[in-house]
């Protein structure tokens, strides 16, 4: 199985239309697959906040969407999570690179991973974490129950669920 | 003229068209002159407005004003290269430009000061930016409207702000309005 296509194969059959991205190394495949997709309209944001006002706008005007980024962006995202998409109330899954976990091999990315799942709990977000690549299979129902509750919803996968890092 | 003037001359050129407003004194005001349900108005989330009407034009074909600040551009710079690189005809950004941050007490912002907006806005690739002096805005704003290309307005105006209450509306209902307008 090919995650990258497995992903973007399941954003598509939920008729998620509308991403925005801001690279890891890690998504580097993910972001690649949603590039050349034709039933998606990808736009690269600078910052993730940005990116999330985007997703509210695109939302309001009938797509749904999706933020594809570095868990180190929650640091850079809580006031936008908090104050418009919870408190206006959209949905908006996050497919998240969960740096600083199993197999990281740079020691700064360790400093968020030991806050993200606490922020992320703090703030009420529903949160999975695919370790294992079979993880992957939740991903449809996850999609279905964010478009349901419109939450927005975190997906942290980690270094091991991508395969790791080969060599470093 | 203050904000509160430009947006009551330009509340008729708006009044069809859906408005993305910024947080604070700004959705205060055209709440008061001219609340509708094309309006959405920012409650919190400073910086962003400029995002939220640029993703809504992009998913949607109706023309969308985004009502910003000079201190919330600068807080998200960010937003005009992505603007600049996926321009659509369909959205126009108005940079109310009174060099301070109005709605905290008129602090002053670097745009008052060395930093020239439209330059910004024009170094970060955005083909279409008028400058244009507070009383010669509506004309301005008709236009970019009427020319279906993507426009970036930097309004020069005074600092000054009117006493208001906030808005009380929930926001889920402010939101679902918009939408319901959107759809319409
Ligand atoms: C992250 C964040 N920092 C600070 C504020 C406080 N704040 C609300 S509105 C505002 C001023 C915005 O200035 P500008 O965009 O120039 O709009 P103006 O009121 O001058 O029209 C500030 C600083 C905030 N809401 N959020
Ligand atoms: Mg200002």
């Amino acid at each position: 199985m090919n995650i990258d296509k497995k992903i973007v194969d399941d954003l598509v059959a939920n008729d998620v239309s509308f991403v925005t991205t801001v690279p890891c190394k890690q998504l580097a495949g993910v972001i690649e697959e949603v590039d050349v997709r034709e039933d998606i309209f990808h736009i690269p944001s600078n910052k993730e906040d940005e990116g999330m006002g985007l997703c509210a706008g695109a939302f309001m005007g009938g797509k749904r969407p999706a933020i594809i980024m570095q868990n180190t962006a929650i640091g850079v995202t809580i006031n936008t999570l908090a104050t418009l998409t919870q408190f206006y109330r959209m949905p908006l899954p996050m497919i998240i690179s969960y740096r600083g976990e199993l197999r990281e091999p740079v020691a700064c990315q360790v400093e968020m991973a030991v806050h993200t799942k606490a922020l992320l709990a703090q703030l009420n977000i529903p949160t999975y974490h695919f370790h294992w690549k079979d993880d992957v299979k939740e991903f449809d129902n996850i999609l279905k129950y964010t478009f349901m509750c419109n939450k927005p919803v975190a997906i942290l996968t980690d270094a091991n669920f991508w395969g790791g890092y080969g060599d470093q | 003229m203050i904000r509160s003037e430009i947006l009551k001359e330009i509340a008729p050129i708006l009044n069809p068209h859906l408005v993305v407003c910024n947080i604070g004194l700004p959705s205060q005001e055209l709440h008061m002159i001219d609340d509708n349900e094309r309006n959405f108005y920012m409650l919190g989330t400073m910086g962003l407005s400029s995002s939220i009407g640029f993703g809504l034009a992009l998913a949607q074909d109706k023309p969308v004003i985004s009502i910003d600040g000079d201190g919330s551009v600068l807080t998200n710079l960010g937003t005009l290269p992505t603007i600049a690189n996926n321009a659509t005809g369909n959205f126009t950004l108005l940079i109310i430009d009174n060099g301070s941050y109005g709605s905290t007490g008129d602090q002053p912002t670097y745009a008052g000061m060395k930093t020239n907006l439209t330059n910004v806005a024009r170094a970060c690739g955005c083909e279409n930016v008028v400058e244009v002096q507070d009383k010669d805005l509506g004309t301005v704003l008709q236009a970019a409207i009427d020319s279906e290309e993507m426009t970036i307005i930097v309004c020069k105006c005074d600092s000054g702000n009117i006493k208001l209450p906030v808005i009380t509306m929930d926001p889920v209902v402010i939101r679902h309005r918009f939408m319901e307008a959107v759809k319409g």
